[in-house]
């Protein structure tokens, strides 16, 4: 078995988070006994770093991993194996308490704004809860300042604090997430498809309050999202999952510009752009995402790929430095 | 009450694809559905209007007569494929329901059609696979089964109601490209109903932008894109992040400010007037009428 490169972050002595062969398998159970039956390879040795300070974007499609990799990194979802360095320490092997601890510095917001707020809360005991589980707060007075200064740091009214989820629509609750997370001051923040449940006109509004945050609290971001406009705008550097695997990673004006692997290739080549003058030549991938259960031996895009050739159905390609800084798993591109 | 489409004109020529563009709750579902008589009555119902197919109000019709319009002149696809096929028959079957209903053939006859369908929208294996039940599909092949079920007579408006929002980018493509084979093959017009401004510009001919229940612009894609008029559509294009536009990097997305209004309670005047930028008295007095800006582009701002 071959142990995929690091992948290092660019003009950084000391990577905030280093991720290293990370693999997830889910237990498929069946039968009258429950046993396991087989396996997922939800996540299939993923390895990356994160500068500080920087945006690493997370794109593919549903089931390729980029959720699992964000969960598995906060420990929300327990690795199989693998290593996440977080300062210097690594996650995976982190006992209950400074587990605990570690969730100050690294925080998550999600997809869904009306799943994730609990409806019997009001926004300020959402807002505040952290804060408590964290002795944040020394008096019940810098408990409130704090939760107001909160609210108004992503765009919301103080008295918006006494109000439930429900009063608010899904942008107000998507920064009500974000106030949320904001609590503890953390430094990384996975943020899980932030604004794909969102309407255009609010996908902006929530962008851009993630980007004037990044520059007033100098946070680093994992972004995790299908959309690859939305990931190329806020990304520093992106890189794209296929089948619980890193296929490629690059800056992401340079991804944009030369992708190296064919799938990368096809996928920015299938974003339709709001331009009907614009008149591009679109790689049309043959077929669906094969099933993960039994994903294709050898390079998992072999069966769709417009390139392969007979032993990339044998060998898997390691993610190699193609071009400075550019890294990608194939074969047959350079 | 809520008045979900609240006088909207529209109209497809043969042959065309319309884009129906707004986001959630602007009506153009319910407008879609009301095409074909699909909202539940009550508690829906037409309070005013007229849905005219090749020149004959649709309104008034008996539900039997609805029955042969359906399907064979106007059909539908969802942005679900799971839930808009029954999962207890098998693809054939539901499709050659169709078939036999409207061609009078016998089920054998019609499952041999919906074979034939199933070929046509590129799914491997036809003959096998009109034996699988709709679980057995992916959702990019469900909604090939859907689109199959569409064309099965050979309608002459296809209404495609958010066709490919639960598809990934990839299979996204594939459904677009089939969509516009299918077009071609079929010669029908498309209604095509979305929120993404990149499927519009791609695949429409002319748009209508709708907005809290109103189109508040309609226009030939290019000016559309090229020339937006109305502060709503200029927010909207200039909302989006282009992934073709390397150069534009790092600059700002314009958002627009606020939400949209409660449809319980619309504003009297322009419902966009709250979020908008240039707003002024007159705004709040009454809802601008549609007017003429260019050669089919028409415009309801008082700007």
């Amino acid at each position: 078995m071959t142990v995929p490169a690091a992948v290092p972050a660019p003009d950084a002595a000391e990577p905030l988070l280093s991720v290293r062969d990370l693999r997830k398998h889910f237990a498929i159970r069946g039968g009258i006994l429950s046993r396991v039956i087989d396996k997922v390879h939800a996540v299939d040795g993923v390895s990356f770093d994160i500068a500080p300070g920087e945006t690493l974007g997370l794109v593919g499609e549903s089931g390729c991993g980029k959720s699992t990799t964000g969960r598995c990194i906060l420990r929300l979802i327990e690795p199989s194996s693998g290593e996440v360095w977080f300062q210097g320490t690594d996650v995976t092997k982190m006992g209950p308490e400074k587990l605990q601890s570690l969730r100050r510095d690294m925080q998550i917001i999600f997809q869904d704004p009306y799943a994730s707020l609990n409806p019997r809360l009001t926004i300020g005991a959402i807002i505040g809860e952290a804060l408590t589980i964290h002795k944040l707060a020394p008096s019940r007075q810098a408990h409130e300042d704090r939760v107001v200064q909160l609210l108004e740091t992503v765009g919301l009214r103080p008295d918006h604090m006494l109000r439930f989820p429900h009063e608010f629509s899904g942008g107000q609750r998507q920064r009500i997430g974000i106030a949320r997370a904001l609590a503890v001051e953390p430094k990384l923040l996975i943020c899980d498809e932030p604004v794909s449940a969102l309407d255009v006109s609010i996908q902006a509004q929530v962008i851009n309050l993630l980007e004037d945050l990044q520059e007033q609290f100098g946070l680093t971001y994992l972004f995790i999202a299908h959309d690859l406009s939305v990931v190329e705008h806020i990304s520093t550097r992106i890189a794209v999952m296929y089948l619980g695997r890193v296929v490629e990673i690059a800056p992401a004006a340079e991804l944009y510009d030369t992708p190296i692997h064919p799938y990368s290739e096809a996928l920015l080549s299938a974003v339709p752009i709001p331009d009907p003058t614009v008149k591009r030549k679109r790689i049309m991938l043959e077929g669906d995402v094969p099933n993960p259960i039994r994903p294709p031996s050898g390079c998992h895009f072999h069966t769709r790929c417009p390139i392969a050739r007979p032993d990339c159905s044998q060998r898997a390609p390691v993610l190699e430095e193609k071009r400075p800084g550019h890294w990608a798993a194939c074969h047959y591109r350079d | 009450m809520v008045r979900a489409v609240d006088g909207v004109d529209l109209h497809i020529d043969s042959g065309e694809t319309l884009g129906v563009v707004g986001e959630s709750g602007c009506g153009k579902t319910v407008t879609a559905r009301s095409v074909l008589k699909l909202i539940d009555m009550p508690p829906g119902r037409f309070e005013a209007g007229q849905i005219l197919w090749k020149g004959r109000d649709l309104i008034p019709l008996q539900a039997s007569e609805m029955n042969s319009i359906r399907a064979k002149e106007i059909a539908i696809i969802f942005q679900e494929p799971m839930t808009s096929l029954n999962p207890v028959y098998t693809v054939g079957d539901q499709i050659a329901e169709v078939i036999a209903l409207h061609q009078k053939l016998s089920r054998k006859q019609a499952l041999v059609a919906a074979a034939e369908m199933l070929r046509l929208v590129n799914i491997p294996n036809p003959q096998r696979r009109v034996h699988d039940y709709p679980h057995q599909f992916s959702g990019g092949m469900r909604q090939r089964v859907m689109i199959a079920m569409a064309l099965s007579c050979q309608p002459k408006l296809l209404i495609a109601d958010e066709p490919t929002t639960a598809l990934d980018v990839t299979i996204q493509a594939q459904i677009l490209e089939l969509m516009q084979e299918m077009k071609d093959r079929f010669g029908m017009a498309i209604m095509l109903i979305t929120h993404a401004m990149g499927v519009v510009a791609e695949t429409c001919q002319r748009v209508t932008v709708m907005y809290a229940g109103l189109v508040v612009e309609e226009a030939p894609v290019e000016a559309l894109f090229g020339n937006p008029r109305h502060p709503y559509t200029q927010g909207l294009i200039r909302s989006i992040p282009r992934v073709d536009r390397s150069a534009a990097k790092k600059q700002r997305l314009e958002a627009i400010a606020g939400t949209v209004p409660n449809m319980l309670e619309p504003p009297p005047g322009c419902r966009f007037a709250a979020r908008c930028k240039f707003a002024m008295d007159i705004c709040n007095q009454g809802i601008p009428p549609l007017k003429e800006v260019g050669a089919g582009h028409f415009v309801r701002c008082v700007l």
